[in-house]
Parts: C-alpha cells; sequence; structure tokens
C-alpha cells in the first residue's frame, strides 16, 4: 500500500503539472472550477438530512459510524494518563460488549504519540497525530516539517496537517500547494490528511477550491477543520469535499478520503452525515479507510444508541465510559 | 435507481420507514358536501377512488349531477348575502382557523394525500401540507385590508365562485382556489378531481370543525361533466380551472358570452436553462427537482432542458449519476423519492409520448430500475438528441420525462426557451447574476426561477402567458380574480 500510495501520488502531481506551474496558472484552475450555490448546497444536505434510517440501517450505520471514529483528545491539559485512557477506549468503546467495533483511530498532538502507540499496541487502531503547528499553522516551513517528522518519528500511521489560510485567503496559492507537497514528502509511509479550516475559508467556492488544491498536491484525506474555530464540520461543507473527492476519482481514478472534524456529537448527526457520504460519493467511501469523523463526545452517544438498539432501553450516561 | 442489484452491493441499505396508515380514518363512503351537510347525490351516483400505488379502493365516493350542483350553487349563493357582509376582520377569523387546524391535521392530511395521489409522503409532508397552510394564513392576513390591496376602496366580491381543480396537488390547488375567494368575500363551488377527492372531502370537515357558515363552502366530486355544469350554471360569477389546456379552451368558450370572470392555469412546457458557468452540482438537483418532483406531475415542471452545449457531456454525466440514487417505491415510505403516477389513464399518456420520442429519434434513457408490480408506475426517463421539432420538446407529457436540447448563445437558449405555445415556468442557471437578469427579461414565461426551481410561496403571484392560461394566483395579484374591479 504505501509504496502504492506514492505512486498515485506522483501521478496525481503530473496530472496536474500545467495547472500548478504557476501562481497564475493555479489560481485559473482553482477559478475554473464550477462554483458553488450556497442556498442549493445547503438545501441538498438538509433534504438528506430528512432520510429516516430505521431498524437493520440504524444498526450498520451505528456500527460504520464507530469504526470511523478518530477518537480525538488535543488539549493544553493533555497528559500520558488522558491518552492512555482514551487509547483503552478506542480498542474497546463498550466494555460491556465486545462485539463493539474499534474506532479508526486515536488522534493526538505529536508529543503524546508514542504514549498512544503504547496504548493502542497490536489493536489495529491507528495513531493520528496533528501537526504542522496545529491549528494556527502560523509557523515557518521548516518548523511545520520538524512537527511532521518527530510525529512520524514517534510512529504516527497518519498525519493531520493544516493549511495555510492566510496564504489561501490572499490567494497564494502556490505557496499553499507547495507547502502540501512538503508535508506530504516529510510523512513517509503515514496517511497525510488536510485540514483546510472551512470556518476561515468561509465560503463554499473557497471550500471546493481548497479541496482540488489539496487532492493535486497530494492528500490522502481532506478534513473540513480543526474542532478549533466556531464553524467546524457542517453537512452542507462536507457534502461539499463528498462531491470533490468523487469528482477527483472520476477525473484521476484515485480515491481520496473525506474527514469532518468538530461539532459532530450525535448518533442522529452521524447517521445523517454517512446519508451523505452514501447518495454523494457512494458505497466505495463507506469504510474507515475512506471516511472519518473526527470526535470525541459523539462515541459516547454512538454507544448508547447501540445499547438501546441491542436491549430495547435506553441506559444512560453511567453505563458507558468517560474518557 | 437503487434496486435490488445495486443494493446487494451497497452494505448501507435503508430499511422500509413507512409512515403510520393509522392517523388517518378513511370511511368506507362520502358525500357531496353541500350547504355545510354531507349528502348523497340526487341520482345516487358513486364512483371509487383507489390508491395508485397499489390500486386498492379506498373509499366510495358520491357523484355530483346538474341537479346537484344546481342545490350547491342556490346554497353558496344563499350564503354569499351574509358572508360579503361581513367585516373582512371576521373573515380572517375564520380562515386563520382554518390555517391552524389544517396545521394541526397536516400528518393526517399528507397520510391521506399521499394514499389518493400516489406522491411521496416526504413530499405531501414538506411540500404540499405546509404550502396549504401558508396559503391560508396568507389569505387571511388580506381579508380586512383589501382597501390596500391596490384596487380602490372598498373592493366588492364577485359572489359564486366555480372552481375546479386538477389531482396533482389537490389540496395545495384548493387552497390555491378557496383561501383568496373567501377572503374577498366570495363562496365557493369547488370540485376536486375525480382520481383524488378525498382531501377536498377532508376539508369539507374542516370547515365545519372551524365553524365556517354553511353554503359558503361547497365541495361536489364528479368528473368532467360535473366541472362542466359547475362551469355553465348561470349563477356562477367567477369561474377558476386549473387543469389541461384543452379543457381550459372548452371552458373559454362556455364562458364566452356572458359576464363571469375567468382564470385559467393550464399546461406548461417549462424550459431549464443551464449555462456554462452554471453550479454544476445544484443545477443537477434544480433539474431533478424540477421534472422528477411529483413524478414530473406539475404544470410548471421543468420539462425541456436546455444545456449549454459546450457543458452537456458533464452534466449529462452527472445527472444520470443523480437519477441513479433516486428511490422509487411505496409512497408512504419516508424514503421514497419517487412515488406512483397518478392514473392508469395519466399513466398511459406518459407511455404513449414517450413511445413516440423514441419512433422520431431521440434518444431514451433510464436509469436500471425496478417497478413495482401493481399500481401505476413509469420510470424517470431522459430523452437526448432531441431537437425543437420532436414531440417530446414541444407536447406536455405531464409525467417524469425530460427532454434534453443543447443550445449555443444566450440568444439561442431564450430563442428556444420561448418557441412553445406554452409559457408558464423558466429556470435559469448561472453564476453571473447580468446574466440571471438579462435573459430573465426576455423570457416569456409567468415564473422564473434562477438558480433554483419549482419553489412557491404564497406572496408570489403564479401563472401563464399564451397557452399556459391568464390571470394570476397567488400573491396581492392573486386578489384581482376574485374582486369586481
Amino acid at each position: 500500500m504505501p509504496t502504492t500510495a506514492h505512486a498515485t501520488a506522483s501521478a496525481t502531481a503530473s496530472a496536474f503539472a500545467d495547472a500548478t506551474a504557476s501562481d497564475s496558472a493555479l489560481r485559473r484552475f482553482l477559478h475554473g472550477l464550477p462554483g458553488v450555490d450556497a442556498v442549493g448546497l445547503e438545501a441538498r444536505a438538509a433534504a438528506l438530512g430528512t432520510r429516516s434510517i430505521k431498524t437493520t440501517a440504524k444498526a450498520y450505520a451505528i456500527d460504520l459510524a464507530i469504526s470511523m471514529i478518530d477518537l480525538t483528545t488535543l488539549e493544553g491539559a493533555d497528559t500520558p494518563g488522558k491518552v492512555r485512557a482514551l487509547g483503552a477506549k478506542a480498542v474497546h468503546p463498550d466494555p460491556s460488549d465486545r462485539t463493539t467495533p474499534r474506532t479508526a483511530a486515536v488522534c493526538v498532538y505529536p508529543d503524546m504519540v508514542a504514549t498512544a502507540k503504547e496504548a493502542v499496541a497490536g489493536s489495529g487502531v491507528k495513531v493520528a497525530s496533528v501537526a504542522t503547528a496545529f491549528p494556527a499553522g502560523r509557523a515557518a516551513l521548516d518548523v511545520k516539517l520538524a512537527d511532521v517528522r518527530d510525529a512520524v518519528a514517534a510512529g504516527a500511521d497518519e498525519i493531520d496537517m493544516v493549511i495555510d489560510r492566510g496564504a489561501f485567503l490572499a490567494g497564494r496559492y502556490l505557496k499553499v500547494y507547495d507547502e502540501i507537497r512538503a508535508v506530504k514528502e516529510a510523512s513517509g509511509t503515514a496517511r497525510l490528511k488536510v485540514i483546510f479550516e472551512t470556518g476561515e475559508l468561509s465560503t463554499y467556492d473557497n471550500i471546493r477550491r481548497a479541496s482540488w488544491l489539496g487532492m493535486m498536491a497530494g492528500a490522502d484525506f481532506i478534513k473540513t477543520s480543526t474542532g478549533k474555530v466556531g464553524v467546524n464540520a457542517t453537512p452542507a461543507n462536507t457534502l461539499l469535499m463528498l462531491e470533490a473527492v468523487r469528482d477527483f476519482k472520476q477525473q484521476t481514478g484515485v480515491q481520496i478520503g473525506v474527514k469532518p472534524a468538530g461539532g459532530i456529537r450525535t448518533s442522529k448527526d452521524a447517521v445523517k452525515f454517512l446519508v451523505l457520504v452514501n447518495e454523494t460519493a457512494g458505497a466505495d467511501w463507506l469504510d474507515n479507510h475512506w471516511f472519518r469523523f473526527g470526535a470525541s463526545s459523539l462515541l459516547n452517544d454512538l454507544l448508547m444508541q447501540r445499547q438501546k438498539l441491542a436491549t430495547g432501553r435506553y441506559s444512560g450516561p453511567d453505563y458507558v465510559t468517560v474518557d | 435507481m437503487a434496486d435490488k442489484t445495486e443494493t446487494l452491493n451497497n452494505p448501507f441499505e435503508y430499511a422500509p420507514a413507512p409512515e403510520s396508515r393509522s392517523v388517518v380514518d378513511i370511511a368506507p363512503s362520502y358525500g357531496l358536501f353541500i350547504d355545510g351537510e354531507f349528502t348523497e347525490a340526487a341520482d345516487g351516483k358513486v364512483f371509487k377512488t383507489v390508491s395508485p400505488a397499489t390500486e386498492e379502493v379506498l373509499s366510495e365516493v358520491a357523484q355530483a349531477g346538474a341537479a346537484d350542483v344546481d342545490r350547491a350553487v342556490k346554497a353558496a349563493r344563499k350564503a354569499f348575502v351574509k358572508w360579503s357582509a361581513l367585516p373582512g376582520a371576521e373573515r380572517a377569523k375564520y380562515l386563520f382557523r382554518i390555517a391552524r387546524i389544517i396545521q394541526e391535521r397536516s400528518r393526517e392530511l399528507a397520510v391521506l394525500e399521499t394514499l389518493d395521489n400516489g406522491k411521496p409522503i416526504k413530499e405531501t409532508r414538506d411540500a404540499d401540507l405546509p404550502l396549504v397552510a401558508a396559503h391560508f394564513f396568507y389569505y387571511a392576513g388580506w381579508a380586512d385590508k383589501l382597501d390596500h390591496a391596490g384596487y380602490g376602496a372598498n373592493p366588492q366580491p364577485l359572489g359564486v365562485a366555480g372552481q375546479v381543480i386538477p389531482w396533482n396537488f389537490p389540496l395545495l390547488m384548493l387552497a390555491w382556489k378557496i383561501a383568496p375567494a373567501l377572503a374577498t368575500g366570495n363562496t365557493v363551488v369547488l370540485k376536486p378531481a375525480e382520481t383524488t377527492p378525498l382531501s377536498a372531502l377532508f376539508f369539507a370537515d374542516i370547515c365545519r370543525q372551524a365553524g365556517l357558515p354553511k353554503g359558503v363552502v361547497n365541495i361536489l366530486p364528479g368528473y368532467g361533466d360535473t366541472g362542466a355544469a359547475i362551469v355553465a350554471h348561470d349563477d356562477v360569477n367567477k369561474v377558476a380551472f386549473t387543469g389541461s389546456t384543452a379543457v381550459g379552451k372548452e371552458i373559454a368558450r362556455t364562458v364566452a358570452g356572458t359576464d363571469k370572470k375567468l382564470t385559467l392555469e393550464l399546461g406548461g412546457k417549462g424550459a431549464n436553462i443551464v449555462f456554462d458557468d452554471a453550479p454544476i452540482d445544484q443545477a443537477v438537483e434544480g433539474i431533478v427537482s424540477g421534472i422528477f418532483f411529483n413524478q414530473g406531475q406539475v404544470c410548471c415542471a421543468g420539462s425541456r432542458l436546455l444545456v449549454q452545449e459546450s457543458v452537456q457531456d458533464e452534466l449529462l454525466d452527472s445527472l444520470k449519476r443523480r437519477l441513479g440514487t433516486l428511490r422509487l417505491g411505496d409512497p408512504l415510505d419516508k424514503n421514497t423519492d419517487i412515488g406512483a403516477i397518478n392514473s392508469a389513464e395519466q399513466l398511459a399518456r406518459i407511455t404513449a409520448l414517450a413511445e413516440t420520442g423514441e419512433a422520431e429519434g431521440a434518444e431514451r434513457w433510464s436509469a436500471p430500475c425496478e417497478l413495482p408490480t401493481s399500481g401505476y408506475w413509469f420510470a424517470p426517463t431522459l430523452f437526448t438528441n432531441v431537437t425543437q421539432a420532436h414531440t417530446v420538446a414541444r407536447d406536455e407529457i405531464f409525467g417524469p420525462v425530460l427532454s434534453v436540447l443543447t443550445f449555443r448563445t444566450p440568444e439561442e437558449a431564450v430563442a428556444k426557451a420561448n418557441n412553445s405555445q406554452y409559457g408558464l415556468s423558466a429556470g435559469i442557471w448561472t453564476e453571473k447574476g447580468s446574466r440571471i437578469l438579462a435573459v430573465a427579461d426576455r423570457l416569456r414565461a409567468g415564473v422564473v426561477w434562477a438558480n433554483t426551481f419549482n419553489k412557491f410561496d404564497p406572496t408570489s403571484p403564479f401563472g401563464g402567458y399564451k397557452e399556459s392560461g391568464f390571470g394570476r394566483e397567488g400573491g396581492r395579484h392573486g386578489l384581482e380574480a376574485y374582486l369586481d374591479v
């Protein structure tokens, strides 16, 4: 897989060689993408939100959602103890029911990667690390790259980088592109998630442009947000990014993952996102290799819903574990 | 289409999510609603109404004849004296009450409408019923403000309004007819379509529940001859009809030479124009809702897609992929996108026109789709390689059939869009605001949507150019049809 991933990344880069030849060429390419009508996009996301997912479909969706969680702690107050607890939870989300799927990954700061790695060792749960001066990304490139190399050296399986929103909003797309390429290089075999901080990009046109920019530069995943600003993942911005990966695959044959992060707290919300995936990108993305939720409190709500489906009764917050 | 072969590969198969039928209690038989009472037809005639999704008989309904029409018009005439003399604020109270009862009973009415019409519960729940209530609320607000509607001081009602409505939006078309008529002080005799009489009869019950004075609203189920008798009745002052252009012409001939005021809302062949700088994903959604909303049985449907030739392939690929995700089936299932065709007769008409399209050389395409074995069903269908000369580009199909034509320049788009006997609706898709304004200005259509389609609001006037009819319904303009001005 790693070598193939690299081969496809460079194939993608050469496919867009003309578009990325200069700042102005890249600008022309990105501004030539079809515009997004905000009202229509939000209406479509809302309409898909009315799908009624019941019984067997709900059970499937809940287990799938659990298996797609990047269980996250990104606090200044994170300690080895906290990270070990998170790792244990990722491996056995519901100690009362061992058939519960594991989460996809735990997501931590680079200095916690080694601890996280130990906590999930042998379980198949991946360790993802935010890097590149997360969440603001305001640091020199070599500092960002050192941050990435540090996380990779500690054993991170996945790197969640932030783009330089300042450069993007100033129209310096090539700088953003080059930075993603450099981080991809530094990530080695780790899969790269590129965070746009959609709340700061603000417009849907910008989100579509950023999605293509990230995919052309070699992102393995495109991710909405850091969870650290006012507006994080929404059904509409995730729908738009799902359209982008769908179109990118149709054009290049390369499949890219999507990760909405921040603000998804209830099972009901998670199921709505899975409906978006199913009816936009399609069944190929219904797998934690291609779709993730960046979340923490979501997991307990999913577990309570799962218990309800199994027993017919609502349990309560004391029947699931605090992280 | 999300059919069985595809769902085998897709692990995320939506389990059935049917809306409960138990919220609605359909009686085995219904009478005519005349002078505040349900009564049998004078000649005792009845007809059956069926669920188009299953062909199950839902109820047996009295069929109004000429004698019943006469009785209903007399009741309406008698009621008119007091009703028209009420202060507007008093009439408004009844309309507000009706609007609130509709909201309270909206789940029941949505299920009823879905059963009798065949359209998906998603649509009756999220479109029909909210719009019905909104229409009554809106015109309730006008009842005491008619002095300020722009028709001079104290504008007068016309008298008895004879109203004939279609089966595609049974309760919504009733609201479009009855709300402005009552707000302005008229009384009504309304005939629902023979395939969808039930929601109008439930509305009769709502009138009783609201304490509406007897005779103000009379409901006469029946066939075309019942409608013809209403239209021809000497003591009817106003005729309002929504339906086919052929019947509209007949009605116009009937009322010619009388002093009856007439409004007609007839057929359409709406052009949905997609420019190369359109927001493609949203345009695809707009095309889908433009022609597949209510199985395309919408007079203002965007049944002609005019796409700029340079983006045709890209757009059609996206559109076909999208049609593959539409879910056709049980209209009561909350996840159903496409329901049943309203009647065997309509299905035959759609089928025949689609066959004509093929025979004339247009290329037919449908997503793979399994149709239920009972009931009336037609798979969402596209025709490409269509020109202005094809029947499917000219005739109203009134079904889930989209004809795709291309254009090169805005001038050509406008010329083709206007080259139709109809002029009810049109859509423009472009990210360029100046183009929206320039093109909309030149389209001869009663409603032009920009970067959206099939959006309705009671405040917005609706009506046609050319053979799509005349007169406006909705908004302040909708008052004129019911006032002596």
